[in-house]
């Protein structure tokens, strides 16, 4: 057998499970969606996960480390400390407040009565701090070596609220894997229970074949192909319904993100995440269609 | 080029079909095969052309014993013979040139060789003015002569044919059985299962007897 003879059927099968396919257009568009439907649920929940991780990392900008100075420390004291932590790593940004300048702040906000009652200024100088990076860890790390400076008093930092958030994206990030897993497992048994029927509705042609030679590899390959064309096309689903859900969103985040300031959209997803759902809708249609025709053949033994 | 050796087939019950039968068949001749209904003709075609494996015995096509052959081989055997079943077993929803085609598909041969092979084929058979029709809508004739058509497309050297003219009036017997003789002819082996007797005696081959399981 040629090379192009074994391609030529290859091409045949491809056509033939095509034609399977159109052939119970409102069956085969049934089981797309539900496939589609199946994959677009961790894909969105892959979507969310990726865009609040992102958010979160723009955060960055605004994430402060608050940092009070013991009550006695000097301002010349306090300005040279700041001065020394401007050149250290992890730190984007550091504002020297002076406690006259955090007093005056008080008076604006309206605690002016409370303020003019006190017979000396109680506030202590304090440095305000953007680190370079929000994670958890990175915060801590910077926490602790703040902490080591014998002239600072206490720390208010977002450490707390970006351990938080990463326990709550790594819960995403699991979540999305163990509802990938189960859909998959449901997507390959919709492909099985797809290409049992359509073993069932073909047995003549099937028993037929056989008698004259056909080989059970000749009779498998247009029900692999139909199965990893159903997946595919399932992906394909997944895709525009993920796509236009991100769309229809984008229009609340973007009304959201503005009253922060912020000009954040929610990303769609990115080509090589794309042509994963593809490929693997694919692989799993065709991992379904092959257990189950392997599985159906054996019935007409 | 065919040689049954002892060969006994019993069927799940008990039933022996055939019982230690010894048959030899030379490449080229052409071999009627009869008895009465139940007598195990089909059986012993069945067995020969490797569709059920013998109980005992030995059955060997050529050089190749295959009452020995695994499942996995069993496709690659058949494809070195030609059936022609009582019930025809045609494709209904296909074309009757899809029909032809399918065995030459089997074979990995495509494209505008398979349809010149299946369309001689057709020609051979008489039904080249057919090949877009349903089989469904062809005479018993004509559907047995399709089938003959399936049969011989992929050029095998055997060929099986099971009761090809049953069912089927004289003049249209007489049609199947002048294309069998021809391909015989052309130095094909022909085994035909029939329980015609004025179809035995007009052809004048040797005639193999099946009664009570055994041969005579």
């Amino acid at each position: 057998m040629s090379l192009g003879a074994h391609a030529q059927h290859h091409l045949d099968s491809l056509i033939t499970a095509w034609q399977r396919l159109r052939a119970q257009p409102l069956a085969s568009a049934f089981s797309i969606l539900v496939i589609g439907i199946a994959l677009s649920l961790p894909t969105g929940l892959y979507l969310l996960i990726s865009n609040l991780d992102r958010a979160s990392n723009g955060l960055a900008e605004h994430t402060e480390i608050t940092v009070f100075l013991k009550p006695k420390t000097e301002t010349a004291t306090a300005l040279s400390l700041a001065e020394s932590l401007r050149n250290e790593p992890g730190i984007r940004k550091l504002r020297f407040v002076s406690r006259e300048d955090a007093l005056l702040e008080l008076q604006r906000s309206g605690l002016d009565d409370i303020l003019t009652s006190l017979s000396s200024n109680p506030l202590p100088h304090a440095l305000v701090i953007e680190p370079t990076q929000t994670s958890a860890e990175q915060i801590r790390r910077l926490d602790q070596r703040l902490r080591q400076r014998p002239e600072v008093d206490a720390i208010a930092s977002a450490e707390a609220w970006a351990r938080r958030l990463t326990a709550l994206l790594d819960f995403g990030i699991g979540l999305t894997w163990m509802l990938s897993t189960v859909l998959a497992l449901a997507l390959a048994a919709i492909t099985g229970n797809t290409i049992r029927l359509q073993i069932y509705a073909r047995r003549d042609e099937i028993e037929i074949s056989r008698l004259i030679g056909a080989t059970d590899r000749f009779i498998r390959r247009p029900f692999l192909y139909f199965g990893a064309l159903q997946g595919l096309l399932g992906g394909l689903t997944a895709l525009l319904i993920s796509g236009l859900a991100i769309l229809w969103l984008n229009q609340s985040v973007a009304e959201l993100a503005t009253t922060y300031g912020s000009s954040f959209r929610l990303a769609l997803l990115d080509v090589p995440i794309s042509l994963l759902l593809l490929v693997g809708g694919a692989l799993l249609g065709l991992a379904g269609a092959g257990l189950s025709v392997t599985y159906t053949l054996r019935d007409f033994d | 080029m065919i040689e049954l050796i002892n060969v006994t087939k019993h069927y799940p019950g008990g039933h022996v079909t055939l019982a230690n039968v010894d048959l030899h068949i030379q490449r080229g001749e052409m071999v009627f095969i009869t008895g009465r209904s139940g007598a195990g003709k089909s059986t012993l075609l069945k067995l020969i052309g490797s569709i059920e494996k013998p109980t005992s015995g030995h059955i060997k096509i050529g050089n190749e014993d295959i009452s020995r052959l695994r499942r996995t081989t069993v496709p690659y055997f058949r494809l070195n013979i030609g059936m022609i079943f009582q019930d025809h077993k045609l494709l209904y929803d296909r074309s009757v040139l899809d029909n032809v085609l399918l065995p030459l598909h089997i074979r990995e041969v495509h494209g505008a060789e398979a349809t010149r092979r299946a369309r001689a084929a057709l020609e051979k058979v008489g039904l080249a003015n057919r090949e877009r029709s349903r089989p469904i809508t062809l005479s018993g004739g004509e559907q047995q002569r399709l089938c003959i058509a399936r049969a011989i497309v992929g050029r095998p050297r055997l060929i099986l044919a099971d009761e090809p003219t049953a069912n089927l009036d004289d003049d249209y017997a007489h049609e199947i059985m002048g294309i069998l003789q021809a391909l015989n002819e052309g130095g094909d082996t022909i085994l035909i299962a029939t329980h015609d007797q004025d179809l035995i005696v007009r052809y004048g081959k040797r005639r193999l007897v099946l009664a009570d399981g055994t041969l005579s």
